[in-house]
């Protein structure tokens, strides 16, 4: 009990944390920053429901006024504003990679970490986060989906680095990646 | 950790909290009702004045955190100018400027306590039924302290890394990173149930 609450609190500052590195500009000009790798690692690391709980914590704690979103930007402007979709997708995308790492043991963790990333933390992600462009700048789908393209070469590194760091964490702490263990 | 809320007093930061947010979320969902240019553009007038009446600094201050939404601004103008649909345009740029700055002003004007007071209210109806609510309590005390933390452990690490190497270190730190959150979480909850555990 202590041990998951402090988990997914921790794990919620790692996503806070990862959004103070700075940011990498990609060849295309297009900045992509660290933030969502911590999404897909509360998933990969944690599981599904632990790391969900985990970033939707960390959104409790943006919408009630800490500055932890990668800018340090923050309030609750972000949840009606262009990117709000992307918001409310990580909880959904934590879940469905923490979900497939959890199922699906036969490959080693690298793979399954870095596909689950690329399904959940990309693919599902993409799905709420476009509607929610679409929404708000009253555009249709496929404009909104022209706007997001350019952010998926950054978001495929990162689901990369997150298959590597979630392997070097399993072979490091084997009992701490709570979506193998249990 | 400092929060969003301006230093700046205004009458809004007397406003109980939990009237703000109300008035907020049914104000957002009316505007993305309407696509009326006029309407819209009175509410984001509403929206200046409520900020004038905090001052230059409280206004000034709204506009920095306005920055994410400009980009958006001008993709959208530059695009209803192309298709020559300004109606529609001023609309959408009107509604996302309106939405915006006044969900910012709730969060610039509601003190961190005063919103966490509120999601203790909404909360009050689970502990009734018998669902406890402390754990949320302390993850969310939890976070506050250990942001700076590991903040304060990336930035050693990268230090580190320079030390060694003319290279920036970037994705390198973030196993190292992640594998101390894991090594403190064991010794916090180790501490919390040393201390009678989460109830």
């Amino acid at each position: 009990m202590e041990r998951n609450i402090v988990l997914i609190a921790l794990f919620a500052a790692l996503i806070a944390a990862l959004g103070l590195v700075p940011k990498l500009t990609l060849i295309s000009g297009v900045p992509i920053s660290a933030q969502s790798l911590g999404v897909m690692l509360c998933g990969t690391v944690l599981g599904a429901k632990r790391g969900a709980l985990a970033v939707l914590l960390f959104l409790l704690l943006v919408a009630v006024g800490l500055p932890l979103l990668a800018g340090g930007r923050g309030g609750l402007g972000m949840f009606v504003g262009v990117t709000a979709g992307f918001l409310y997708g990580w909880v959904i995308a934590a879940f469905v990679t923490g979900w497939i790492v959890e199922t699906w043991r036969s490959v080693p963790l690298f793979w399954s970490a870095f596909a689950a990333s690329v399904v959940g933390g990309i693919i599902v992600l993409y799905v709420p986060g476009i509607i929610g462009m679409a929404l708000v700048l009253d555009k249709p789908l496929a404009v909104a989906t022209g706007f997001a393209t350019p952010f998926l070469p950054g978001d495929v590194i990162k689901a990369v680095i997150a298959g590597l760091v979630t392997a070097a964490l399993y072979r490091a702490r084997p009992d701490s990646v709570l979506s193998r263990s249990r | 950790m400092i929060s969003l809320t301006s230093p700046v007093e205004t009458p809004f930061h007397r406003w109980p909290a939990g009237l703000k947010l109300a008035g907020l979320s049914a104000a957002t969902f009316l505007m993305f009702l309407t696509d009326d240019p006029w309407l819209l553009l009175a509410a984001l007038g509403g929206v200046v004045a409520a900020y004038a009446i905090g001052g230059w600094r409280f206004l000034a201050a709204g506009l920095r955190l306005l920055r994410p939404v400009w980009v958006f601004v001008v993709v959208v103008a530059a695009w209803h100018l192309y298709t020559a649909d300004l109606v529609g345009g001023s609309a959408v740029v009107l509604r996302l400027l309106a939405a915006v700055g006044m969900a910012n002003l709730v969060t610039m004007t509601t003190r961190l306590s005063d919103m966490i007071a509120v999601i203790r209210l909404l909360l009050a109806p689970l502990r009734r039924i018998g669902l406890s609510t402390g754990a949320l309590e302390i993850a969310v005390a939890l976070v506050i302290r250990f942001v700076p933390v590991l903040a304060q452990k990336g930035g050693n690490l990268a230090e580190a890394w320079r030390a060694r190497s003319p290279r920036r270190a970037g994705w390198r730190i973030v196993a190292p990173l992640a594998l101390m959150a894991l090594d403190d979480a064991d010794h916090v909850a180790e501490a919390l149930r040393a201390r009678g555990g989460v109830q």
